[in-house]
């Protein structure tokens, strides 16, 4: 369980004030547990993620706003797709051919 | 959790280069195993000051420990990859409102209405969202005799009891080959085109004939008095039985051609290649035992002649 001291010991770079406001910006979600955040896997890799972005391409405010909105829409569409390949991958073997000719001919 | 390089410094992290300096040079006097022999904890202390001030001192190193790359000792850290957790389960939370629930599949199929209208002009078709889904291929497999598969023929393929397949097998078709029979599959849905029937084509192999691309192969047996005298015999074909002359002399194993008697191409059909077998049977009676007895006392050829000694 990573709390919000373990993960600003993680992230010497990182400062209270500043984690705490991508939080109120929610940037990052945390969970809530009695009172206290709770920052999951995905949570650390999106601080590491933001950390990177900030630094490597002098990112502000509003731009990191703008594109965490859009890695989001991102990540959530390939997300989709990952379940409709999922659920595709469950046919039976021609229906997945029909899908595989399908495709080729809107391609 | 151990200390961080800051800590063992005593300096904040946001410290200028200069402060770090002048801290470092304080404790490394302090500790130097020089001025303090004998006391094992204070060069531990000193070469831990060192390790701090070394990545400290690094504005690279230090921008790399500042965003959890390399930890204490200047060692790589572990990466979190972002995409694995973005896309994983865990990534749901951070998915933008109104995301598209694919569990309700009006969604995902509107979405398909869409795009079959906008791309093709076409309105939407039936039902409210407009899905359109062609029908599924239904797969068949069908045994023809070999006769019918070279020459060609029609089958009746029984489905249901009130329901069947009228398929046409065209002439020289190889096993194994498959038929495809345009929107005889299972309907569509939302006025999509039906999918097609393919059938699978077995050919059953035949007592006489065997297949040689688009020849045929057959051995005919024939007596010895037609080989030596020559004769006009009934051969089967997949055309129907043919007469063949026989040329006087013929030896066993010889071959005669049946010219366009093979597979039934149009425009280029086969022919039907006759392997003659000369059998004796009960024709080798005591009769033409004792006529050849004498016939060969008479003729004294050796067919071997040629092949050489052994």
């Amino acid at each position: 369980m990573t709390g919000l001291d373990d993960l600003l010991g993680r992230f010497a770079g990182l400062e209270r004030a500043e984690l705490v406001r991508w939080v109120e910006n929610r940037w990052v979600l945390p969970d809530d547990e009695g009172g206290r955040w709770v920052f999951r896997e995905v949570d650390i890799a999106r601080v590491e993620l933001i950390l990177h972005v900030r630094h490597e391409f002098a990112v502000g405010d509003d731009a990191m706003e703008l594109m965490l909105g859009l890695l989001d829409q991102v990540y959530s569409l390939r997300r989709q797709m990952g379940r409709l390949a999922a659920a595709l991958e469950a046919q039976p073997a021609e229906v997945q051919a029909a899908i595989k000719r399908a495709l080729a001919a809107h391609g | 959790m151990a200390e961080t390089p800051y800590e063992v410094l005593g300096v904040a992290k946001t410290a200028g280069a200069d402060e770090i300096r002048k801290a470092y040079r304080k404790l490394a006097k302090q500790l130097h195993p020089d001025l303090n022999p004998g006391k094992p904890e204070a060069e531990a202390r000193f070469k831990s000051v060192s390790a701090a001030y070394d990545l400290l001192s690094d504005p690279e190193k230090r921008a790399r420990y500042d965003r959890g790359e390399i930890d204490e000792s200047g060692a790589e850290r572990p990466r979190y990859s972002y995409r694995p957790h973005a896309e994983g389960a865990q990534g749901r939370k951070y998915a933008p409102q109104g995301e598209m629930n694919v569990e309700d599949l009006e969604d995902l199929f509107a979405m398909f209405g869409q795009r079959a209208s906008g791309q093709r002009g076409r309105p939407g078709g039936a039902g409210q969202g407009g899905f359109r889904v062609p029908g599924q291929d239904s797969l068949y497999s069908l045994t023809v005799g070999f006769v019918e598969a070279a020459a060609g023929g029609r089958q009746r393929l029984s489905l249901a009891p009130d329901q069947w397949l009228d398929v046409t097998i065209p002439a020289g078709i190889a096993d194994g080959q498959v038929l495809r029979l345009k929107g005889k599959g299972q309907p569509g849905f939302g006025g999509g085109e039906p999918g097609d029937a393919l059938i699978e084509v077995h050919v059953a192999p035949h007592p006489l004939f065997r297949r040689d691309g688009d020849d045929i192969r057959v051995e005919l047996p024939v007596s010895l008095a037609e080989a030596v005298l020559g004769a006009r015999v009934t051969v089967p074909t997949v055309t129907g039985p043919v007469t063949m002359t026989i040329p006087k002399g013929s030896d066993s194993g010889a071959q005669l051609r049946l010219r366009g008697k093979g597979m039934q191409k149009k425009g280029h059909e086969g022919d039907q290649y006759v392997t003659l077998k000369v059998v004796i049977g009960e024709a080798g009676d005591a009769e033409l035992a004792q006529f050849l007895e004498g016939w060969a006392a008479k003729h004294p050829g050796d067919p071997r002649r040629g092949m050489g000694a052994p």
